[in-house]
């Protein structure tokens, strides 16, 4: 097939435009596949692996952008590279306008003086300057950029905690910060509920259901996946623990996280239970002790429950299960055995794979529960399944499967192709910045998929749970009844979708296994409180924010009707990294 | 090295500065280190071989103006064997805009910094058409050389006297209020320089004949207060260089071959990199095919602020940026990415009365990866043909490039 490559020398555009136009472009007629990415080695190798290698693409340098189409005709790849190229370029004139758009956080202040966070979504590798100059500033940020090394993040949250500034992130996918939903987060209803949360999915789908529930939420404060590790100490829940504390229109306190490390833990644990209001801990995989005001919950679903009772002071419930698990397995010819997970949230995957592994015994995976179920190669599903689709290994060089969901489609056909599987597993993430339709982009492949199945004499189950609400911007009830027409087993929840699995792909032969859950307790002494009194000046208040990065953040937010500017940002010294080395040295 | 301590000191230095024009003198007798057989020239230092067509114009006519030639091919030969000297105006506290080209028995204007006691010079403004700036040198050209030498520069001097001195600081603010940015657009301030000095001249003494050559200079010449601007700023500039640890540029120019940028704290190293053609608008027969590369010292008054930095306060040339007034504010807006601070002093309507971005920082330049805007006249390539069009220019990131490196190599 022809292919039509082309070099732009010194282009710089971020990846999520990149990958966007590479979406766009491989709609075109006649295309095979399309690649738009920086010409780095890793993109080159990328490009040459996907036989997308052209002229010039070796000689090609790190700032340079190649675009190059593969279609059935020379005409259409031509036409498909040249309208990347244009799907690029529209989206810098559709933002630019005629306002001057501030090229660093400063002017950017100093355009929005009323400005409280700043929302950084730039590589890995640059993010730590972008935020260092935010809180040197003194203001507050959300870190969305992952790759970030874990010094980094020490030294951030050294700076933010000493400047009394709550430093979210890295890798922090997720806020609800004074009703504005920050990075992927859900339309929640106010009330009287603050979360913390290290699991961004986690912190959405607990939101989520306390909305569900009738209940509603302060603040949802996000502090990066690694936060409660030994080496960060769990700096950032600490300062959102205490903020939730002194905020007035908290009463209930929800922390989220997978399990934490236990010493970290165990600070928290005292921390929470010395804080004066209740406090619910789902720390998903692991058992935690009941202290004073504090409770543990085993799932999300759980941990919005008790939250909403202790809110509200009623038993608060999610209608019972619609499906009749046994009618379903049922169904199933005897070589269907295997239950196979494709998730795009991190953390309802992680859920899943520890709500079904003392059932059905070992669940492969990208991320899994123990090293031994490591699933290699990743690409072949073995036995019980379970991936997370926006773990490291899907997402190079390409969208993660919120906002892009070709790659868990093909992954969707491929598992329902397997005559050994029986079930399959999914969630789907609504809210702010995620895909403005991801069961629309669904269904069709999962009714083609179990009518082939059919034909060939299986019956192949799908079900799964959508996390978020009725008040987002492709609402929740809407995505439901779309699944629910193409065949999908929906249950309220993401514990329940997994509960529902299990109990079909247990009636297919049962493979217990004695798994020791992680217990978590209190600490004997407490840890002092920082200072935060700048946390509650920002919960405060609406927020209004400076976003650094992804467009499509600013635009979340534009939406929403928060205040917000966009730093129109280009990699320091050209991503030169002997400049960057020169200036580190000369800004000290 | 406390760099940011050193670049608030040079900021310090440029916002006390008080620029007076205090009088007009005669070169060798005013600049330091002038000699008979030395001529200065715009930019970074340059060997003959090395100039553009209208830098060695401006010193062919520069040489038979003093008599050391009289014809292109005396000149050209006089050179050759080595009977001249060239050096940068601005090793001699001097700019001058274009060939920048200064000799012995030009009158140049004197600038006495009144803060830090630094003086700074610059040539007389020939106005438009061919000028030896252009590297034009036909008779015509030196006839009107010799009646500013003769007949204009006496008469302002002696105004000047009489005026006490003219607030070079106080003028500048007040034609960025009234649509000039003081590089390309300078009609309003050339309008108060000679309405000042206009009272002091007609008790001069002069003929009536002699008082409507030199009105009519300053009704003509829209450019007649560029080269006290462009001293005023060189004088400023001045007195922040030297700054042990200062990362602010105190001087950039260009010699039709080269953009050269000095920093305060790098004492008088220039870092160096070839010039480009400025992307621009042309006069009617002329485009980009004519143009000489950048040439000039009249980026001082970027360096200290003004011109193209006040971008937001000259509507009337919006068409360089794009056309719209948002856009030139733009133009200024992304100068504060670059700059150390602002200058209280130069207040910029469009924006409030914010003050111009002041002080490029070359840490700030690399890091942005933006570098400073430049607006500029643009010269025809051959001598003597003049200027072709105006437009913007940006210096070559090579230039911030190094001198970065060698603050790395001084901080260590």
């Amino acid at each position: 097939m022809p292919i039509q490559g082309e070099i732009h020398r010194s282009t710089y555009y971020d990846s999520v435009a990149l990958m966007l136009a590479q979406r766009e472009a491989r709609d075109q007629p006649g295309v095979e596949d399309v690649g738009v990415v920086m010409a780095t080695d890793a993109n080159k190798e990328i490009l040459r692996a996907g036989g997308l290698e052209f002229p010039g693409l070796a000689g090609a340098r790190a700032d340079d952008l190649a675009i190059v189409a593969r279609a059935a005709s020379e005409e259409e790849a031509r036409a498909a590279a040249a309208f990347a190229m244009q799907v690029l370029t529209r989206r810098r004139v559709s933002t630019a306008g005629d306002a001057y758009r501030p090229k660093t956080v400063a002017s950017a202040a100093r355009a929005l003086p009323e400005a409280t966070i700043v929302l950084i979504s730039v590589p890995g590798r640059f993010a730590h300057s972008v935020a260092r100059e935010a809180l040197d500033a003194g203001l507050h940020v959300l870190l969305f950029s992952d790759n970030v090394p874990i010094e980094h993040e020490i030294a951030l949250k050294a700076r933010g905690r000493e400047q009394g500034l709550l430093m979210m992130g890295p890798d922090c996918g997720t806020a609800i910060i004074g009703g504005a939903a920050l990075g992927f987060a859900n339309q929640v209803r106010a009330g009287r509920i603050g979360l913390v949360g290290a699991a961004g999915t986690g912190l959405q789908e607990v939101a989520s259901l306390i909305h569900r529930l009738g209940g509603g939420i302060t603040h949802a404060i996000g502090t990066g996946g690694r936060d409660l590790s030994s080496a960060v100490g769990g700096v950032t829940m600490l300062a959102g623990l205490r903020a939730l504390e002194l905020d007035p229109g908290t009463e209930v306190i929800v922390l989220v996280s997978k399990p934490p490390a236990p010493e970290v833990a165990g600070r928290i644990l005292a921390a929470a239970a010395a804080c004066g209001k209740p406090v619910v801990a789902a720390f998903v995989g692991a058992t935690v002790e009941p202290t004073g005001q504090v409770q543990g919950a085993t799932t999300l679903e759980e941990a919005a429950i008790r939250a909403v009772q202790l809110a509200c002071g009623t038993e608060a419930a999610l209608p019972p299960m619609r499906s009749l698990p046994e009618q379903e397995a049922g169904r199933l010819s005897t070589d269907q055995r295997y239950l196979r997970g494709l998730y795009s949230g991190g953390t309802l995957c992680y859920e899943a794979l520890v709500l079904l592994r003392p059932h059905l015994g070992a669940i492969y995976s990208n991320s899994p529960a123990d090293p031994s179920e490591a699933l290699e190669p990743v690409t072949r599903s073995r036995e019980h399944t379970v991936i997370d689709m926006g773990g490291d290994e899907f997402t190079q060089g390409r969208l993660h499967p919120m906002l892009d969901p070709t790659l868990r489609l093909a992954r969707l056909r491929q598992e329902a192709a397997d005559p050994e599987t029986a079930i399959v597993l999914l969630d789907v993430v609504l809210g702010y910045a995620a895909h403005p339709d991801p069961a629309g982009a669904l269904a069709p492949v999962i009714r083609e998929v179990r009518e082939q199945a059919s034909r060939e004499g299986r019956h192949l189950i799908v079900a799964g749970s959508v996390c978020g609400t009725d008040d987002d911007p492709q609402n929740a009830g809407a995505q439901r009844a779309v699944l629910v027409e193409a065949g999908v087993l929906v249950e309220e929840s993401n514990a329940r979708a997994v509960h529902l699995a299990r109990l079909i792909a247990t009636r297919q032969g049962k493979r217990e296994v004695r798994s020791m859950r992680k217990v978590v307790a209190a600490a004997a002494a407490t840890t002092a409180w920082p200072e935060v009194g700048r946390v509650s000046a920002l919960l405060g208040a609406r927020p209004a924010v400076i976003n650094v990065g992804l467009d499509l953040f600013a635009e979340s937010l534009q939406a929403q009707g928060v205040p917000v500017v966009s730093v129109d940002w280009q990699p320091p010294a050209g991503g030169k990294q002997h400049l960057l080395d020169l200036l580190d040295k000369l800004e000290g | 090295m406390d760099i940011n301590a050193a670049n608030q000191e040079a900021m310090g230095r440029v916002l006390t500065a008080q620029p007076v024009l205090v009088g007009v003198g005669r070169a060798l007798d005013l600049i330091p280190g002038m000699s008979l057989d030395l001529i200065l020239h715009a930019g970074p230092p340059i060997t003959w071989e090395r100039m553009s067509g209208p830098l060695r114009g401006a010193i062919i006519g520069g040489l038979i103006l003093e008599g050391r030639a009289g014809t292109e091919a005396e000149a050209t030969a006089l050179v050759e064997r080595g009977g001249v000297r060239f050096e940068p105006c601005h090793h001699h506290a001097a700019v001058g805009p274009m060939a920048g080209v200064t000799t012995a028995s030009m009158p140049v204007y004197v600038i006495e910094n009144r803060a830090a006691g630094n003086r700074a010079y610059s040539n007389f403004n020939e106005g438009y058409g061919k000028v030896l700036r252009y590297g034009a040198y036909s008779e015509d050209v030196l006839a009107r050389l010799r009646w500013i030498n003769g007949t204009l520069a006496p008469a302002v001097g002696d105004a000047l006297q009489r005026a006490g001195g003219l607030d070079m600081k106080a003028m500048i603010a007040q034609q960025l209020t009234m649509g000039d940015e003081g590089h390309n657009r300078n009609r309003a301030g050339s309008a108060i320089f000679g309405r000042l000095l206009a009272p002091h001249l007609a008790r001069g003494g002069l003929s009536p004949e002699v008082l409507e050559q030199v009105l009519r200079y300053f009704a003509d010449n829209d450019l007649a207060v560029l080269n006290p601007v462009m001293a005023a700023c060189k004088a400023t500039m001045d007195a922040a260089h030297g700054i042990a640890g200062s990362t602010v540029v105190t001087c950039m120019a260009r010699n039709g071959t080269d953009f050269g940028i000095r920093v305060s704290g790098l004492g008088d190293r220039w870092f160096t990199a070839l010039a480009t053609v400025p992307v621009g608008l042309y006069f009617p027969g002329f485009s980009a095919a004519d143009a000489n590369p950048d040439i000039g010292d009249s980026t001082i008054t970027e360096t200290a602020g003004i011109g193209a930095f006040a971008m937001a306060a000259a509507p009337a040339i919006v068409k360089f940026v794009g056309g719209t007034p948002a856009e030139a504010a733009a133009a200024t807006l992304e100068m504060y990415e670059i700059t150390v601070g602002e200058n209280p002093a130069f207040g910029l309507p469009p924006l409030d009365f914010r003050g111009t971005p002041t002080g490029i920082d070359i840490r700030k330049v690399v890091r942005t990866g933006i570098t400073p805007r430049v607006n500029t006249g643009i010269a025809h390539r051959m001598p003597g043909i003049g200027q072709v069009g105006a437009g913007l220019v940006r210096p070559p990131m090579a230039c911030f490039e190094q001198a970065l490196e060698a603050m790395a190599d001084l901080a260590t």
